[in-house]
């Protein structure tokens, strides 16, 4: 302590040592704070012309949004009620979960054509494939590699059987969607092709080759869909794909794509298996067939919503520019000051 | 040996109780004796290996000033830490991480809290090792140490010391503990010290051995048997009481005997001494407490907002926790045979999702939730303030329009947590001397003998003269100057050159100088080259009166203890010749005396005293005979009172032998007593040889304004700034500065509130003192209320509009003061002075400065600086918000205890209008931005969660989430928080109504920090809804793959990175390449997070793994989302601003837009012409904004 005051006080004391080495900070434009800046402020002229220049770019990108959209030709079939036989109605939740055939059949019509290739989805509804105990029950590393397989903490309560591990296990696969479609065209078979449908970085690197399904929905209760246990994970993709959990409770997963181009008045008749319980937590369950443009599915929020804040800069600029015409403000003018508002008048 | 045991034993109980229960008694204890409780210290000198001496246990000269030890390091500044409240909100977090309860992986909560934690406390361990490496180097200096069995001196480290050594210390080292000065290389055994690291006073101070101890060579002959008693270790630098007991004979001890730690040996060969106290019983270290810790106004007002922040936090998360419940119990009907959400298995389930206990779950929900939003309240704030607290001290620090060239001297922000609280200031609080002035004295004028000469003229003078528009002719002054002394500015023919030997009254004159050159304390220093005299004296006036009378013919060159040698001219002769005066006693001066003497035999054997002190305690003692020239004099004293300068009277008298001897008893037996209350006996015994006084005249002594201290001060107080002068001054002195540094203008109306009115004089003089007290009271209360009226009624008659404001200064003398400090009174008093613009206190003391200071800062709320330079300030800085250092010449203590120091005082205006309104400004925006982006992050999981029947998932990974606030959104605040400005320094100060955004704390007010919140909020729907929407169930890409939880989670994360970021970059005044280098390199950084994290192996990166490259990237709907989201996210932001500056355009906003608007210009019109224009209307504004502020004031 004494050594350091001792040496700082040494330097002010001494005039002659002072001079050779001064306190004086150094020069430079960063500890002077005076480095070169630009200092945007909000002039009319910057605040309009920001205004126009946004909903110019954007009025156009809404455009051509909306008009990707419209490309797209989707057909959307809710089939959960109507595959419930009218008696049974009045108890979904018997009849799914009872023995009797679940097969039914749904008729659609192509009302424009329909390039290949077409997306088949199904679309479940009020289903919370983000519930926090739903999304955490599953067991990343075992379902990569058999080494693994024992490592099924977090997959509580569909964790093994009798001390046999389930692969893969947790509540997630264990809920696999099992409904079925059968397409056909004008009465012959629609090809779908269930190959491709996963992530490619799923299907080489989450879910392993080498890890086959292993006492799988062999539990005291059957939640979804069953596995192949011939069949590697790196293979099921209907698995891969339900897997791979939705963020809202609203979603569309792939089935499947169908290859070949829809003509206009095609009727398509669809035969499914309607195993899935969704009548339960009253979901509603869709078929949705779709071709994509080079934004996707159809969905006319974007193109609308670019158009709406658009518009509103748009009018904004419009009404600033009428505002600065009726009613202009000097630049810099004093009497505008904020607490010099009301001459006169007190507070 | 029987009586000294029992002694012992009596000791060693009163230490205890000293220490423990009866501390606070022994305080008031002034009449206690050595030996008893605090005085209980006894010192074998030369033994400490004396039985008894180990008995008593010293502690060793082993200093550690670390606050930390190796061992306890890590517990004790934990602890520190987790003093902040969310702190401890976040270590719960974190602990709560590893149950199951938890949203997230207990790392990602645990890494940025650690960060965070980590970061902090390595900055505590580098400053503790670089106290501790000081210490060490302290502790292991080399020092010589008698020892007994060699019976020569050898070296020995610092630390080693123990109490009762014998060491001897040569030239320019350091005393390595409280020593007894026992001898010198000196015969008489006196010494030369600088105390510079004690109390910053460059001057040498004298320190005289006791006679018996003086005169041995303790090289050849060893000191034996001497025993010290004497007080306990205490703080006070000043004093010191005990005995010396040696060959039988008791010796009383002063200070003058006792040698300080760090205090360093000058102009002395070598001393001798005993070592007194060690370690940390040394006065220095004693001293060493921790200044009070302050905190600013706006840090106050953050802790309020995470509290409202901690309630917004627990009201979402009740609100999720009740839609949770809710929902988890319907999750099972029909007594449990019905399974709702099956595909969750409500049927076997932890306690945490159990619907039969729904309301339990409920419960746990609501803590899960609470670490979800923690989001809401932002972990790195706390640091991220202090960082950017400490870069802009370096700023400060570094400012070179605040360093002063003459000094060596750069600003110094000594703490770093008050800096924006220098953008708030409202009321200055102002030391006169050394302050406003220089505090370097200058010789300037003196009567004798009713004869008053010098011709120069002083700055008040100039100005006063200035304004009642007479013309000061120049070469007046110029012929003043013709020869430069520092210290000297003294002119006048008749006596300069020798001359005064001419004079009438040449004897009077020869008189006066021998008393100027005899009295005082002052050390000539002879330079061995050119036989120049200069003198080391322990105040400016002093030196300035040694200097004058060397100028003028009685050169004073030496000094001994007994003797002072004089260059004098005869004034018969006219020849130089050389005198001796043998020094019999100094009666030192002390603020309560007012004066000093000194009793000297002159070389004609006879006894003088001579004396010089104040007007108000001379002339009560000057003798019947000795008032010949007295009321001339007076005459004098006023006028150069009124010239601002200071004044002391001049006398001496003759003693005759037998008065001297009987008197001189008295005193020697008052000095040798060791009771704490000597000096007053000491006092009273000075008192009585002090009187019969002969009047020689007067001293009239400048003390020089600084440089641009009226200039600085208008700056001020046109940026709507009170400024108080609390002043020891006299009234008059007072008010003549005041005008000089133009607090005081023509035109303003004074009132001034005094108790010299006769009728109380005459109560005085009867000496009844609750009489006394009672009518001065009663007059002051009178004539405040006069006061009042006065200034109520200028406030209404003055009419808003009219420019003509009547403007008022209050000035009050210290003995009014007492009185309008009364409770009673204050709040009249504060009354009054808010509606003055300037408030002059004379004749205050240190207290009472201080008293003042805790008045104005608790009856106004706002808030206040205190500037000083010298030890009578120290209570005033550390009561006051913030205090200012003037480390000018009087010593350091004030820059010890200030906040911040500087050099001049007009670096004030420099330190508050511009560093002061920057880092208000920064800090603000800073802490508003702060809450903004954690605000629109945490919302948005908020609003997630909603979606995800509120069962506690985050829409974005874990580790996204933890580097939000430490990796892609904290380095543009810091750069705000450092770098921002709204208009450059140059305009800060050319607008000085600039300065009160700070003080009506406009930039962080509640409208604008809830209005900030909301903007966060209204972000994270923006951000959220759009999100989702576009984001729908449909294909987001060609390849007819639907959007799931991470590709949602990308988009969404990296609009709300987007979104902040750009908020950042319309918020921003000042954009250099570091801002465009922290904003762009942010949202670049988090890209290239996504890109390495997102290759991991998908264990670790789980939901990221490959998101942005296989998914995200090459989808366009992503990145148009991200355009519409940020762009609409920013949009009510943007278009509040462009109304705002509209309609409502802040102050800083029409100083930047004049500025735009002029610089086309300058290229053709002269700048004249455009400077001449704009300060019209800043006056017109000024004066529109003055009214308002005193309208306010008044009506508050």
């Amino acid at each position: 302590m004494s050594s350091n005051t001792a040496s700082s006080s040494a330097g002010s004391g001494d005039s002659s040592a002072a001079r050779k080495n001064s306190k004086r900070p150094k020069y430079s434009k960063f500890t002077q704070q005076e480095l070169p800046a630009c200092k945007p402020i909000l002039t009319p002229g910057w605040v309009i012309s920001t205004f126009l220049i946004v909903s110019v770019i954007f009025i156009p990108l809404g455009v051509i949004s909306l008009f990707a959209s419209q490309d797209v030709v989707e057909i959307v079939d809710r089939y959960d009620n109507d595959c419930i036989p009218a008696p049974a109605r009045t108890n979904k939740v018997a009849f799914i979960q009872g023995d009797s055939p679940k097969a039914c059949n749904r008729t659609l019509t192509v009302t424009k054509r329909m390039k290949q290739p077409i997306y088949v989805y199904y679309q479940l509804d009020n289903f919370y494939q983000n519930h926090r105990r739903y999304v955490k029950s599953r067991s990343d590393s075992q379902l990569r590699s058999p080494k693994f397989e024992n490592q099924i903490s977090a997959c509580k309560p569909e964790d093994d059987v009798g001390g046999q591990p389930i692969v893969p296990c947790g509540l997630i696969a264990w809920s696999l969607f099992n409904d079925t479609y059968t397409l056909s065209r004008n009465n012959t078979p629609l090809a779908v092709n269930k190959k491709g449908i996963a992530w490619k970085s799923d299907k080489e690197h989450k879910f392993g080759n080498k890890v086959f399904p292993k006492n799988f929905q062999k539990g005291n209760l059957t939640g979804g869909a069953t596995l192949n246990p011939d069949i590697p994970l790196s293979e099921q993709e209907d698995l891969i794909v339900w897997m791979r959990t939705a963020a809202l409770p609203t979603f569309r997963k792939l089935y499947g794509k169908i290859e070949t181009d829809l003509e206009n008045g095609d009727t398509i008749q669809v035969t499914l298996q309607n195993n899935y319980n969704t009548y339960s937590f009253s979901g509603k369950k869709k078929l949705v067939l779709s071709t994509t443009s080079w934004l996707g599915g159809k969905n006319d929020f974007l193109g609308i919503a670019y158009l709406t804040v658009g518009g509103i800069c748009f009018f904004l600029a419009l009404a600033f520019t009428i505002m600065y015409l009726v009613k202009p403000r000097r630049l810099g003018d004093p009497s505008y000051l904020s607490w010099n508002r009301n001459p006169g008048g007190g507070r | 040996m029987a009586g000294e045991r029992n002694r012992n034993k009596g000791m060693r109980l009163s230490k205890l109780y000293s220490f423990k229960c009866l501390k606070p008694f022994s305080k008031e204890d002034h009449h206690s004796q050595i030996g008893s409780r605090g005085y209980s210290r006894v010192v074998f000198c030369n033994d400490p290996d004396n039985p008894e001496a180990l008995n008593l246990n010293y502690r060793g000269n082993y200093v550690s000033t670390t606050k930390y030890t190796a061992a306890n390091f890590v517990p004790k500044s934990l602890f520190e830490q987790f003093r902040r409240v969310a702190n401890i909100y976040f270590l719960v977090v974190a602990f709560v991480s590893f149950s199951p309860l938890a949203p997230y992986t207990a790392p990602s909560v645990l890494a940025p809290l650690l960060f965070v934690i980590g970061a902090t406390m390595v900055k505590e361990g580098v400053e503790d090792l670089r106290r501790r490496r000081q210490d060490v180097e302290a502790n292991n200096r080399r020092v010589l140490v008698f020892g007994k069995n060699e019976g020569t001196f050898g070296e020995t480290k610092w630390k080693n010391l123990r109490v009762g050594d014998v060491v001897k210390v040569h030239k320019d080292e350091y005393f390595p503990a409280d020593l007894l000065l026992l001898s010198s290389s000196y015969e008489d055994g006196v010494c030369y010290v600088e105390t510079m690291n004690l109390d910053g006073e460059t001057n040498l101070k004298l320190k005289h051995a006791l006679e018996i101890t003086s005169e041995s060579d303790y090289d050849q002959e060893e000191f034996r048997g001497g025993v010290i008693k004497c007080e306990d270790p205490n703080e006070h630098l000043y004093s010191f009481v005990g005995t010396l007991h040696y060959k039988g004979q008791q010796y009383p001890l002063s200070p003058q005997q006792i040698l300080l730690r760090d205090s360093k040996l000058r102009n002395t060969d070598y001393i001798y001494g005993v070592v007194v106290f060690t370690g940390h019983d040394t006065k220095v270290m004693q001293n060493a407490t921790d200044p009070p810790s302050k905190r600013s106004k706006i840090e106050r007002k953050m802790d309020k907002i995470v509290y409202v922040l901690f309630s917004i936090l627990i009201v979402i998360a009740f609100t999720g926790s009740v839609f949770f419940g809710i929902i988890t119990r319907r999750d099972v009907t029909d007594d449990g045979k019905k399974l709702r959400r099956w595909y969750v298995r409500p049927d076997v389930t932890s306690v945490f999702y159990d619907p039969h206990r729904a309301v339990l779950a409920s419960f746990f929900h609501f803590l899960t939730a609470l670490m979800l939003y923690g989001y809401l309240i932002p972990i790195s704030l706390y640091v991220s303030i202090e960082v950017v607290k400490v870069l802009q001290s370096v700023f400060i620090n570094q400012d070179q329009e605040m360093y002063h060239e003459e000094t060596d001297r750069p600003a110094r922000a000594r703490t770093s947590n008050l800096n924006e609280e220098l953008g708030q200031v409202d009321t200055i609080l102002s030391d006169k001397t050394g302050t406003l002035t220089c505090n370097s004295m200058e010789f300037v004028k003196c009567s004798i003998g009713g004869t008053a000469y010098g011709r120069g003229m002083t700055e008040v003078e100039v100005a006063l003269r200035k304004q009642k528009g007479v013309m000061t002719p120049q070469e007046e002054i110029k012929e003043s100057s013709t020869k430069s002394v520092k210290g000297f500015n003294f002119w006048d023919e008749r006596i300069v050159n020798g001359r005064w030997i001419d004079q009438p009254n040449a004897e009077l004159i020869q008189k006066f100088f021998r008393v100027l050159a005899i009295c005082h304390t002052a050390i000539p220093d002879v330079d061995g080259e050119t036989g120049e005299i200069s003198y080391e004296a322990e105040s400016p006036d002093e030196a300035a009166f040694v200097i004058a009378s060397r100028e003028l013919g009685f050169e004073f060159f030496a000094r001994s203890q007994s003797n002072i040698s004089l260059h004098e001219i005869d004034h018969v002769t006219g020849e130089k010749v050389d005198r001796v005066y043998e020094l019999l006693h100094v009666l030192e001066f002390s603020s309560s005396r007012k004066r000093m003497s000194v009793i000297v035999r002159n070389p004609e054997n006879r006894l003088l005293l001579l004396s010089k002190g104040a007007d108000s305690v001379m002339f009560e003692r000057l003798a019947k005979h000795g008032r010949q020239f007295e009321r001339e004099t007076k005459e004098h004293i006023k006028r150069y009172a009124e010239a601002g300068l200071r004044t002391l009277v001049i006398t001496y008298r003759e003693v005759d032998e037998e008065e001297y001897r009987i008197w001189e008893e008295e005193f020697l037996n008052a000095k040798t007593l060791v009771t704490e209350d000597r000096d007053a006996l000491i006092d009273a015994a000075a008192d009585k040889i002090e009187k019969d006084l002969i009047l020689l005249g007067s001293t009239a002594v400048e003390d020089k304004l600084q440089k641009g201290v009226p200039d600085c001060i208008e700056k001020l107080s046109q940026a709507g700034v009170k400024i108080w002068v609390l002043t020891g001054d006299k009234t008059e002195t007072a008010i003549n500065i005041g005008y000089a540094c133009s607090l005081l203008r023509e035109g303003m109306k004074k009132i001034l509130i005094t108790l010299d009115s006769p009728d109380i004089e005459t109560l005085e003089k009867q000496g009844d003192k609750d009489a006394v007290a009672k009518a001065s009271f009663q007059s002051i209360k009178k004539q405040l209320r006069e006061g009042m009226s006065q200034t109520a009624a200028a406030a209404a008659t003055n009419d808003p509009a009219n420019e003509n404001v009547q403007m008022f200064g209050l000035v009050i003398d210290g003995k009014s003061l007492t009185f309008a400090l009364d409770k009673k009174l204050e709040k009249e008093f504060l009354e009054l002075t808010s509606r003055c613009s300037s408030v002059i206190c004379c004749r205050s003391s240190p207290k009472q400065k201080a008293l003042v200071t805790r008045l104005v800062k608790s009856g106004t709320g706002r808030t206040t600086l205190a500037i000083g330079d010298g030890a009578n300030d120290v209570g005033m800085l550390q009561e006051a918000d913030i205090g200012v250092g003037i480390s000018g010449a009087e010593g350091m203590q004030a820059v010890m205890a200030s906040d911040f120091a500087i050099a001049q005082f007009r670096f004030l205006e420099r330190l508050l209008l511009v560093h002061g309104h920057w880092c208000y400004r920064r800090i603000a925006m800073m802490i508003c931005y702060f809450f903004y982006k954690n605000l629109a992050f945490g919302f948005t999981l908020f609003w997630y969660e909603a979606y995800a029947s509120f069962s506690g998932k985050p829409a974005y990974n874990d580790w996204y989430m933890s580097c939000y606030n430490v990796f892609f959104t904290s380095l543009p605040v810091i750069a705000l928080g450092v770098f921002d400005q709204d208009v450059s320094a140059r305009l800060c100060l050319k607008y000085p109504l600039l300065y009160q955004e700070g003080v009506q704390n406009i930039l962080f007010s509640w409208e604008r920090i809830l209005g900030w919140m909301s903007n966060g909020i209204i972000s994270s729907m923006i951000v959220f809804f759009l999100t989702i929407h576009t984001l729908d169930s449909q294909a987001f890409r060609k390849d007819g793959q639907v959007a799931d939880y991470s590709v949602l989670g990308v988009t969404m994360y990296s609009s709300v990175v987007w979104t902040v970021n750009c908020q950042m970059a319309i918020s921003i005044n000042y954009f250099t390449w570091i801002q465009h280098c922290f904003i762009w390199g942010s949202i670049g950084f988090w890209y290239l997070f996504l890109v390495v994290y997102g290759s991991l192996p998908p264990t670790f990166s789980t939901t990221a793994f490959q998101v942005f490259v296989e998914t995200s990237a090459p989808s366009p709907i992503c990145w148009l989302t991200l355009v519409l989201v940020t762009f609409s996210a920013l949009l009510p932001y943007f278009t509040y601003r462009a109304f705002q500056i509209k309609f409502r355009p802040m102050y800083h906003d029409i100083i930047v837009e004049q500025r735009r608007t002029e610089r086309p210009e300058s290229g053709t019109r002269t700048t004249s012409i455009v400077s001449g224009e704009l300060p019209v209307q800043v006056e017109f504004t000024l004066h529109h904004l003055k009214a308002n502020l005193s309208r306010r004031d008044s009506w508050n």
